[in-house]
């Protein structure tokens, strides 16, 4: 029996909330579900690739990962998608539309945000896109709920033929708490109809189905004033009572225990009459929600005067050890204004900062080392492991705004460059995961407009910061079986890129990569670079004999050190006077044998050759 | 563990090094004892050699799953300035358990920042209880270094409130499911652990 199946009915689970939301998926019937990697959310289709009886895919981006859900659900079948916060930004042309057309087959999309940014480029409140869409939100508070809910949310885009929003954060999706699961149920399939007045979004059609979206919207608000998932609980301590959805109803039991709750499950919505119950019981009302007062301004809208924002930060976590002293000094009688800051426990910052590194022999260790030696160039990056490049000891990196945004940046960097930048270069650096995702239409908008820029496309073979998934580039599908592999020369080829300024390197050859970085920064037309080593943490991957320096060799220039490579590590530093009377820093190295997998970069940078094997 | 309600234990390190397993297993454990369990990450960079922390609580019944500053009844640190840094989430009366292990980040190597001469000196400092050993060196004695994770856990079973063959039996359990021949090893790296460990 599949392993994802085998808890049977009724049994009792350590799950986390992305494990839950899979099960509860599949349950549900559902019979294709998309998605494309991004934290928190990843591991949501990563379960349910496992499970038998649906289709799975990781889609190229959100956008086709939503747009196949769409089709599956027109066609009458329960569909699903999942996606980071971000990735909602690239999936909103279709989902902005859809929403006129509706569901058929039960539609959830669970959107997840990473509050806090412990893996984003930004923090952003999904629930808006319930309330510019006109959709219902559903907001789980744990792995139980996340399970329910989703079941749930199938029923509720059936039932009002539309498209549920299932907004998660971090502390749902990657905290693990005890899951009761259920059955599959089996649906039937109606199978798609034609309806172009319902289906063919032109401006006739559309003006015919905008009028029932605020039907629907009066139709919605009606039944999320039911009791179902929006639940007050009285409480005790009447002093204050809190209104709130999602997991910051845990931080508040936490911290209040004995305080009214109004818990909003499916938040718009917004069922006002409950508020209004609320603050008829207590002195006064205090809305915890973490990002943005969507629900505050929507309260106050409604003349119910309510605290939030006012001593509750904007921006990270609501944590108990944020609600409860802000509360506590509101009930004081000294309410104090929030901190809009992001700030670390207690005591973090006196110990130095461990920021993510690069891996021992990462196969963009060495186009970064290439780039930061390269003079007056300026380089466009993107998103991905390699925009660690931005950091220490490379700097190689000036930009990083979201999935693809190299590329037309690069070429903007060029077209609006001042004079005094004539000679400067540009080059643009991009993952094989995500020029696949948001790429490739900003490398032909290159060539079309006759852009100055090189492309650095780093092919590693994987969605390498989310865990190494698969994609259209690794030649296997979700599901590790071999599938069709894109050709990166030939497609960028096929772009219009002239086939003399496309070169395909090895990473680790850094005179290589150094010379054609060198040689195409010079070539004052689009060039791509692509590298052809994979990352290191796939299954694939085989290490080689480990390296050490030889001490009685090694002459202190450090270059090794600027590899970037965490395995090599400083002994001592010294002055020296050279014979010219000139003081130099000298860094002397060593490299930790136990942890080399002998990628040979390093050897490359040492002049002196005191980079030998480990074992002579 | 005095007569609090729930129990926080909160295991810290670095990306690679078994963290969040160590937090599954004392999840499982606790899980087995009958108990409402809460565990959390923010795992989003942290097998890029980032700061690691995982959040295990666990009583009758758990809302937050975050343990706050001031809360953890048991540090784990798997490495000495990684204890050092979580050290404002202890108790007053809590206690840090400690491998002494030093990893340098490459921030460090570039003399960007400095490594603290002794973290393990400077944790006691705070009026913290704290035991400390060289988990990795044991480990090296028992035949393989992967045996740190088990050696953590056998240290701090004695701080639990549950008996240690719970935990034992956990670990036993997950390595005869996946790589039986490495049960006997756990074992003895358990009982090593446990010598060395704090109660």
């Amino acid at each position: 029996m599949n392993a994802a199946v085998k808890p049977e009915s009724g049994s009792r689970l350590l799950m986390s909330g992305n494990a839950a939301l899979a099960r509860g998926v599949w349950e549900a019937g559902v019979r294709v579900a998309a998605s494309y990697p991004g934290t928190p959310a990843t591991e949501i289709l990563e379960y349910l690739a496992t499970y038998p009886d649906l289709y799975s895919e990781w889609s190229v981006n959100e956008k086709v990962a939503l747009e196949v859900a769409i089709g599956a659900s027109l066609s009458g079948s329960r569909a699903f998608c999942a996606m980071k916060h971000v990735g909602m930004n690239v999936a909103s042309d279709a989902f902005m539309t859809q929403s006129l057309i509706g569901a058929r087959g039960g539609l959830v999309i669970a959107v997840a945000d990473d509050v806090g940014l412990s893996s984003s480029q930004n923090e952003q409140d999904s629930r808006y896109w319930g309330r510019f869409a006109h959709l219902p939100v559903l907001e789980p508070a744990d792995s139980q709920e996340a399970y329910a809910m989703v079941k749930y949310g199938f029923d509720l885009s059936e039932r009002f033929e539309v498209p549920v929003i299932l907004r998660l954060t971090t502390r749902v999706c990657h905290v693990k708490a005890m899951v009761t699961v259920g059955a599959r149920e089996e649906r039937p399939v109606s199978g798609f109809e034609k309806n172009p007045a319902r289906m063919v979004m032109a401006p006739a059609g559309a003006k015919g189905r905008i009028p029932l979206v605020f039907e629907r919207d009066a139709a919605l608000r009606e039944y999320t004033a039911a009791r179902e998932w929006n639940v007050l609980e009285p409480g005790r301590d009447r002093r204050v009572g809190f209104v709130c959805s999602g997991p910051v109803y845990m931080h508040i039991k936490e911290a209040f225990p004995e305080a009214p709750v109004l818990k909003l499950g499916l938040s718009h919505p917004l069922p006002l009459t409950h508020v209004r119950e609320l603050a008829a019981i207590v002195e006064r009302v205090v809305v915890a929600e973490e990002s943005e007062p969507l629900l505050e301004q929507e309260i106050r809208a409604a003349g119910i005067p309510v605290h939030g924002k006012d001593i509750l930060p904007r921006c990270g976590e609501l944590s108990p050890s944020v609600l409860h002293p802000a509360v506590t000094a509101l009930l004081a009688g000294n309410p104090v204004a929030p901190i809009n800051r992001y700030s670390a426990p207690p005591g973090h910052d006196e110990v130095f900062p461990r920021p993510p590194t690069m891996c021992v022999a990462c196969p963009h260790l060495g186009p970064f080392y290439a780039l930061s030696r390269l003079r007056n160039v300026n380089v466009a990056g993107d998103i991905g492991c390699y925009t660690l490049g931005a950091g220490q000891p490379w700097d190689a990196m000036d930009t990083c705004i979201s999935m693809g945004a190299s590329m037309g940046v690069a070429l903007g960097m060029d077209k609006g460059r001042a004079p005094h930048d004539a000679g400067k270069s540009i080059v643009g650096v991009i993952g094989d995961s995500t020029f696949l995702h948001m790429g490739m239409q900003g490398l032909l908008n290159i060539v079309y407009n006759r852009g100055n820029v090189t492309v650095l496309l780093l092919d590693n073979r994987a969605v390498g910061m989310t865990g190494g998934q698969d994609n259209p580039g690794t030649g296997r599908d979700i599901h590790g079986a071999p599938a069709p592999r894109v050709d990166y020369p030939r497609l960028v080829e096929a772009l219009g890129v002239e086939p003399e300024h496309i070169r395909v390197v090895d990473p680790y050859e850094l005179p290589t990569v150094y010379k054609a970085l060198r040689e195409e920064t010079k070539y004052a037309g689009p060039s791509v670079i692509v590298t052809n080593r994979p990352c290191v943490l796939i299954e694939h991957y085989e290490p080689r004999p480990p390296y050490k320096v030889e001490a009685e060799v090694c002459t202190g220039c450090g270059n090794c050190v600027e590899v970037g490579c965490p395995a090599i590590f400083v002994t001592r530093r010294e002055q020296a006077v050279k014979p010219s009377g000139k003081t130099v820093e000298l860094t002397f190295t060593r490299i930790e044998s136990a942890v080399c997998t002998g990628c040979e970069l390093c050897l490359k940078t040492c002049g002196p050759n005191a980079i030998v094997p480990a074992e002579a | 563990m005095g007569n609090n309600e729930i129990t926080n234990i909160l295991v810290v390190g670095i990306g690679g090094q078994g963290v969040m397993t160590a937090a599954e297993i004392l999840a499982e454990a606790a899980i087995h004892e009958g108990y409402d369990v809460k565990k959390t990450e923010v795992a989003g960079m942290s097998q890029r050699g980032g700061v690691v922390s995982s959040h295990v609580r666990f009583g009758s019944r758990v809302f937050s799953p975050q343990i706050g500053p001031g809360e953890a009844h048991v540090l784990v640190g798997f490495e000495a300035a990684e204890a050092l840094r979580w050290r404002g989430q202890l108790r007053p009366d809590g206690v840090a358990m400690v491998n002494t292990l030093r990893l340098e980040p490459p921030v460090v190597s570039l003399g960007l920042h400095d490594y603290p001469e002794d973290p393990v000196a400077a944790l006691r400092a705070t009026g913290i209880t704290v035991h400390d050993f060289d988990a990795g060196a044991i480990a090296r004695e028992l035949g393989d270094l992967r045996l740190v994770n088990t050696i953590m856990l056998g240290a701090i079973a004695d701080l639990l409130p549950f008996p240690s063959e719970v935990l034992e039996a956990r670990i036993v359990e997950r390595f005869r499911a996946r790589k039986p021949h490495l049960v006997e090893a756990n074992k003895r790296a358990f009982a090593a652990g446990r010598a060395h460990g704090g109660d």
